[in-house]
């Protein structure tokens, strides 16, 4: 499964509104280690799709977003829960470290 | 078994890989997970790379090599090594995955990783206006104040291309001069907006959640001075990447591991090693890719005697007088 892409016009549906948790991965074309973790992201979003939503938003056509979540560095991951950011995680990780960053939300 | 595997995915580990497979060795290459191509993903445009008259960006020539060394038949795995056992005949390395692949021989071509500063802020503030990649995070520095540490070709290189969004770009350096090329100080010398800040250091990194500034250390006076930041990015340096092999392998002082003479034989029979883990000096893409050749064909000679004998050591021994002898034939040739 490869995990959707969100806009600055579905953000408010898909994440903030969403009864789960939604993990929102910021996200360029031009940063490297975003297109290197993205399968690994695709993987968990398909591992743990009851538990965690995981969405892409790229930062170059939502700037508006980017800049209301003080976005200074991508790969960024932040989990929403009730539209309220609980967890960041920044930086391309392998996948057993993202996972135990995520622990509290796939688990 | 395999007959070999290369771990590592920049132009060190693919240019063994294009090597190996046209040796019909059938090399599998560990290419991280995160971290596929090294360190030239997070670079713009190569310009001293031969053959590329117009320049090629880093990305593209990573795809390019990857391209070129699965042509012939090498096996790509995107996954990281946590696990070798390198002594005796089989070398084995296992996988995050958990997964373990055994060879009778193995390329070590792992690179080195971005030096820290050393301050204890910097962990909190990493990724909150502290960056290590110019490429990934300027685009969020617009019309910022912000500064490079560093005084190489990549210090050179992100300060030119940060200018790109932001109004201010400070080089900070230890001294009064670059060790940058030549091209590369004259083209941030010739930018206005570029400032250098000679004979300086970061003595700390301010913010509150966000960088805001840093304490600057003159380097031959001892004073002290703020400077408000709206970002820093460090690039001074690199140092080989060696956990894997620490008690393993031999090092060198500089921390490199150790090889003998201008080959790639490490310390364990069988065990190669190229690239910028191998190099403190060169470290060009050019330099890796060659010493990627190297470590090759070392091993291929190494996996040709092992046929022939009985044991690792006795191979290796062997494969070394053969190169010895050729290298002495054709100094005589030449002269």
């Amino acid at each position: 499964m490869t995990a959707r892409a969100v806009t600055e016009a579905t953000f408010e549906q898909e994440v903030l509104n969403n009864d789960k948790a939604v993990l929102v991965d910021f996200w360029a074309e031009w940063c490297g280690p975003c297109r290197a973790v993205s399968p690994i992201l695709d993987q968990i979003a398909s591992e743990h799709s009851e538990k965690l939503d995981i969405v892409k938003l790229n930062v170059d056509e939502n700037p508006n977003l980017a800049m209301k979540y003080q976005i200074t560095a991508i790969p960024a991951f932040k989990v929403f829960e009730k539209g309220e950011v609980v967890k960041t995680v920044i930086g391309a990780k392998p996948k057993p470290a993202l996972e135990a960053d995520l622990a509290a939300y796939i688990h | 078994m395999r007959d070999i595997i290369i771990i590592g995915s920049g132009p060190a580990g693919f240019t063994a890989a294009i090597y190996a497979a046209r040796a019909e060795l059938k090399p599998l290459l560990i290419a991280s997970s995160v971290e596929i191509g090294g360190e030239l993903m997070n670079t713009t445009e190569v310009e001293n790379f031969p053959g590329f008259p117009e320049a090629i960006m880093g990305p593209d020539l990573m795809g390019k090599m990857q391209a070129q060394a699965e042509r012939f038949g090498t096996e790509v795995v995107y996954d990281d090594v946590v696990e070798l056992e390198l002594e005796g005949p089989v070398k084995r390395v296992e996988l995050g995955s958990g997964e373990v692949h055994e060879a009778k021989s193995l390329i070590f071509a792992t690179g080195s990783a971005y030096r820290k500063l050393g301050l204890p802020e910097e962990e909190v503030l990493s990724g909150h206006g502290l960056s290590w990649c110019a490429t990934c995070d300027g685009f969020f520095f617009r019309e910022k104040q912000i500064a490079v540490v560093g005084g190489g070709d990549s210090a050179m290189e992100e300060a030119t291309f940060l200018t790109r969004f932001a109004d201010k770009v400070y080089v900070i350096h230890r001294r009064d001069s670059l060790k940058a090329s030549k091209i590369m100080q004259q083209r941030a010398f010739d930018n206005p907006k570029i400032e250098f800040i000679w004979n300086s250091e970061v003595a700390a990194i301010h913010g509150d959640g966000q960088v805001n500034g840093v304490t600057l250390r003159d380097t031959v006076t001892g004073d002290v001075r703020a400077l408000d930041l709206d970002g820093l990015f460090v690039a001074i340096g690199n140092d080989p990447r060696t956990h894997l092999v620490h008690g393993k392998l031999d090092l060198t002082p500089e921390g490199t591991i150790a090889v003998h003479g201008r080959s790639s034989r490490t310390s364990v029979a069988g065990v190669f090693a190229a690239g910028d883990v191998i190099d403190p000096f060169y470290r060009q893409a050019v330099t890796a890719a060659g010493s990627g050749t190297v470590a090759a064909l070392d091993a291929e000679h190494y996996l040709a005697a092992l046929e022939d004998t009985s044991s690792p050591e006795e191979a290796e021994s062997e494969s070394e007088a053969a190169e010895e002898a050729a290298a002495i034939a054709r100094f005589a040739e030449v002269n």
